[in-house]
């Protein structure tokens, strides 16, 4: 039975799959970079809350804050001094060497946290649930749609309404003249990823505390937040949001169905809007 | 005054003829002498080999870096089980399905994959990847999620495999490695002959040319969007056919195995880069180095995958050409030349 | 004295292609210097050349002295040397205003960035090249008010997206954007290509007021009218040689159509 219920739910795990995706719609939109390590930087934080959690053990959030600056950093110096080098003309280079990164983020996490699958623990939001008219929903759910929502407003501010917001699109436009006006790209692009190294963290700590990880979930949240970004229409944040909700219910409706559906049946929402419109839902920042 | 001749041969490459003749021989003859250990070493590197060919001809020539090959391999492996099991037909015969079936989904494969360009090709190949892997695990004939083994009396009545039985006096399970090996001998050597063949007609270089220069390419006339279609076709069709070789041989099949990005394209694409993206001879030299570090590393298992990995950066950051372009700068050989040079003339020639 | 910008010997490459072949000019302080030369000759590439687009050896060019050839080009403009390169090259997704902000972006000093740039020069053991953006600090007359006052339809215009405005309009903005950092020296390259006549006029008018508060400038101009009538000294450039220096009441019609085409023509 598809209910109303199912669908909620759907809308809110779409939450999740616009969190996974802002990142890399901004790196993208910024660079033309495609990080396929970025599913996997996105385990990476969850790890890294985990730890924090248990060795200050303090409440996820708190972690999460103070797991912020680190990945911040990390992002800054990745891009520059590995993804710089790969940008050009050229896609090949960045899209080895992020896979490479890929490789080696996935078996680092390995060799450090075994295989096992890990959970950050919420204590009682895991379970608790409000009211809201004919359906229930819970608040942890409730609280990552919510988050999404609140990045998508504060990436779309930064971008529109700051200096920062200004070099990233004039440098995205026109490196060249961007760097006449006393912009330096490369510096550029190693503020947008530390940026979006924020949103993963974000990503990262309701992957966390939602459902069961381990070194090897990488690839299936990239793959998710393509298929947000690319139903949403390149340079659309909104749109972004948009294409995580369509993968959301498609999914949940899925595993409605049958539960063994539910990842396919996301797949194939995602080819089916492929076919009807390459261009996805809401292209070139028409749903800014 | 007609001193110039359009060539593509260089005297290394005639010497490398010579050379691969001799090379292909012993290796044809290598069961007489070697033992089953070896036998499926070889194995795993020929099909490796074969892979990495394909995936070469797509990301080095074609300019199609699909990160989704693995797609190909299950695919081709599935058509072999499910024409044995479901339906009889003889494993060796399954091979050719095998490959049959890959280039027949991929029709509608690449109707999805080339809507998207560049960096997003290369994730909707490994989205399509990920469906044909879900996809088959819904079929329950071949096992559904957990796989299934080929019937042993399909595998025992198999074609040739008494014939190697009797002539090398070997075990049944010896012979059909021994049968694997040679067909994945013989489609490595058409793999390598028919990719050169391919990049020295016309249609070869006008791929060049659409690799270089997308927009002057179509400006000669020289429709892209085909030449990638024909590239991606033939790179399924030989996946597919290795695919189904790799999971005769295996035996047994699951859909995260024979759907494996890690086993599939991974290693393929550290192949291809450290030897040498968009050359013949790169992958060859890959193939080995990464043989190499297999058999020295493997057991460290994740700390062996990071080596990898680390080492696939390293060399794409700084050098982007590979083993072989850093071997062939140094020394201009090429053993197999694609591009046309003009030769005699002396040096005079420049100026000409 | 020192001139505030010289080249000496300044040579430029495309990859293996040379175009520059040795230019030396000079622009003394308050000066106006017009370039002229034929399509191709290397107006562009001497421009790209000085603002750290394509970079040269350290001492091939002197800004009041200090050679500054092997410094990017955000470090050359925090200098105070501003371009209007050519074709305008507007940033399509900012508006009029934003595209005059960018110019100003730069406010002097050394931010945080720079200061991270820095530690990480002296990490790695790499080039700092914020430590060579000098002292100007980018105040002075020119703001988005006084930009506006110099050419008012843009203040009209301003929430429009740059490239939605007409050629004249555009060259405006650009103008304004390079002139938002308050440079000691405006770099102007063919700021009247493909305009009508009475475009041009308005756009030249500025230059009177642009150089009112202090700007030495280097304009480049195929209209070799125009660049008489407004420059103090003029050099003529062929096939990436200085062919011709002079001022404009000193140099001939025929000087200048030899050193335009060569002296066999
Ligand atoms: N990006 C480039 N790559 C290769 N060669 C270039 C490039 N830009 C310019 N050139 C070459 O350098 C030479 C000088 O070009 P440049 O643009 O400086 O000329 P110009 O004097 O500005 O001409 P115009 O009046 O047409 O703007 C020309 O021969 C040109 O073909
Ligand atoms: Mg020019």
């Amino acid at each position: 039975m598809i209910g109303l219920d199912t669908l909620v739910q759907g809308v809110l795990l779409g939450g999740l799959y616009a969190l996974f995706a802002a990142g890399l719609s901004l790196v993208f939109g910024i660079m033309r970079l495609v990080n396929l390590a970025h599913g996997d930087l996105i385990v990476f934080g969850a790890y890294l809350i985990l730890v924090v959690v248990s060795v200050l053990g303090v409440n996820p959030f708190l972690a999460a804050l103070v797991a912020a600056p680190v990945m911040f950093a990390l992002g800054w110096l990745l891009q520059k001094v590995v993804l710089n080098r790969t940008l050009g003309d050229d896609i090949l280079p960045p899209l080895l060497v992020t896979f490479g990164l890929s490789v080696v983020i996935q078996n680092a996490l390995l060799e450090s946290f075994s295989a096992d699958s890990q959970r950050i623990s919420m204590g009682a939001l895991e379970t608790a649930s409000v009211d809201l008219g004919p359906v229930t929903v819970g608040v942890l759910p409730l609280i990552t749609f919510a988050s999404a929502v609140l990045v998508i407003v504060g990436l779309n501010q930064l971008f529109y309404r700051t200096a920062i917001g200004r070099a990233f699109r004039a440098t995205s436009d026109d490196q060249v003249t961007a760097s006449l006006m006393g912009i330096r790209p490369d510096r550029v692009f190693a503020t947008a990823t530390a940026v979006a190294m924020l949103v993963v963290t974000i990503a990262a700590l309701y992957l966390g505390t939602r459902a069961n990880f381990d070194p090897s979930a990488g690839p299936a949240r990239l793959i998710y937040a393509f298929e947000a970004v690319i139903i949403g229409g390149l340079g659309s944040l909104w749109g972004t949001l948009a294409g995580g909700i369509i993968i959301g219910v498609a999914q949940t409706v899925g595993a409605a169905i049958n539960p063994e559906w539910q990842i396919l049946a996301g797949h194939i929402a995602f080819l089916l809007v492929l076919l009807v419109k390459p261009r996805g839902l809401f292209p070139q920042g028409g749903g800014r | 005054m007609s001193v110039y001749t359009v060539t593509t041969r260089t005297r290394a490459s005639r010497t490398a003829f010579w050379g691969a003749l001799i090379l292909v021989a012993g290796l044809a003859l290598a069961p007489l002498f070697v033992g089953r250990g070896t036998i499926q070493d070889l194995f795993f590197i020929l099909t490796m080999l074969t892979l990495a060919q394909f995936w070469n001809l797509l990301a080095g020539y074609g300019g199609l870096v699909s990160v989704g090959q693995q797609a190909f391999v299950g695919l081709g492996a599935y058509a072999l089980y499910g024409a044995v099991i479901l339906y009889g037909v003889d494993p060796v015969v399954s091979i050719l399905i095998a490959g049959l079936v890959a280039v027949v989904l991929a029709v509608p494969i690449s109707v999805f994959a080339f809507r998207l360009q560049g960096a997003y090709f290369a994730i909707g190949t490994w989205v399509i990847a990920e469906v044909c892997r879900l996809s088959v695990a819904q079929w329950r004939a071949v096992g559904g999620g957990t796989g299934t083994s080929l019937p042993r009396e399909a595998v025992a009545e198999m074609m040739l495999v008494p014939t190697i039985e009797t002539a090398l006096d070997v075990r049944a399970s010896e012979a059909r490695d021994i049968l694997a090996y040679w067909l994945a001998l013989i489609l490595v050597v058409a793999t390598i002959a028919g990719i050169y063949w391919l990049l020295r007609t016309r249609r070869g270089l006008a791929l060049a040319a659409v690799r270089d220069n997308e927009e002057a390419a179509r400006s000669v006339g020289v429709d892209a969007g085909r030449m990638k279609w024909v590239v991606f076709l033939t790179s399924a069709f030989g996946t597919g056919l290795a695919g189904g070789l790799i999971y005769l041989q295996k035996g047994r099949i699951s859909p995260d195995a024979a759907f494996s990005v890690t086993d599939w394209t991974a290693y393929v694409i550290f192949i291809v880069v450290i030897g040498g993206l968009g050359t013949i001879e790169g992958p060859i030299i890959g193939v080995l180095v990464f043989f190499l570090l297999q058999s020295l590393f493997a057991d460290y298992g994740a700390w062996y995958l990071m080596l990898l990995g680390l080492i696939g950066i390293g060399v794409m950051l700084f050098a982007p050409r590979g083993l072989w372009g850093l071997l062939s700068e140094r020394t201009g050989i090429q053993l197999f030349p694609v591009r046309r040079r003009l030769a005699g003339g002396a040096l005079k020639g420049r100026e000409g | 004295m020192t001139a505030l910008l010289e080249t000496r010997g300044l040579t430029a490459f495309y990859g293996d292609f040379q175009a520059l072949f040795g230019v030396d000019i000079t622009l003394a302080r308050g000066e106006t210097v017009a370039i002229i030369g034929a399509n191709g000759a290397g107006k562009t590439t001497l421009m790209r050349a000085i603002t750290g687009v394509l970079r040269s050896a350290r001492d091939q060019i002197l800004h009041a002295g200090t050679g500054i050839g092997h410094l990017p080009a955000d470090t050359i403009m925090k200098r105070g040397i501003a371009m209007v390169p050519e074709g305008r090259r507007l940033f399509p997704s900012l508006t009029v205003e934003e595209n005059l902000l960018i110019g100003a972006q730069h406010k002097g000093g050394r931010d945080l960035g720079d200061r991270i740039d820095s530690l990480f020069a002296r990490l790695t053991g790499g080039p700092d090249p914020a430590a060579m953006a000098g002292d100007h600090d980018g105040s002075g007359h020119w703001s988005l008010e006084t930009v506006y006052d110099l050419f008012p339809i843009l203040r009209e215009r301003r929430r429009s997206p740059g490239t939605a405005l007409s050629g004249g309009q555009q060259q405006m903005v650009a103008i304004g954007r390079a002139l938002m950092s308050n440079p000691d020296i405006l770099l102007c390259d063919e700021i009247s290509l493909g305009l009508a006549p009475v475009v041009i006029r308005d756009i030249y008018a500025a230059l009177p007021r642009i150089r009112e508060t202090g700007a030495s400038v280097i304009i480049v101009e195929q209209d070799i009218g125009q660049a008489l009538a407004v420059a103090d000294r003029v050099y003529c450039m062929m096939e990436g040689r200085v062919t011709l220096e002079g001022r404009p009441d000193t140099i001939s019609r025929d000087d200048i159509h030899a050193a335009y085409f060569g002296a066999a023509a």
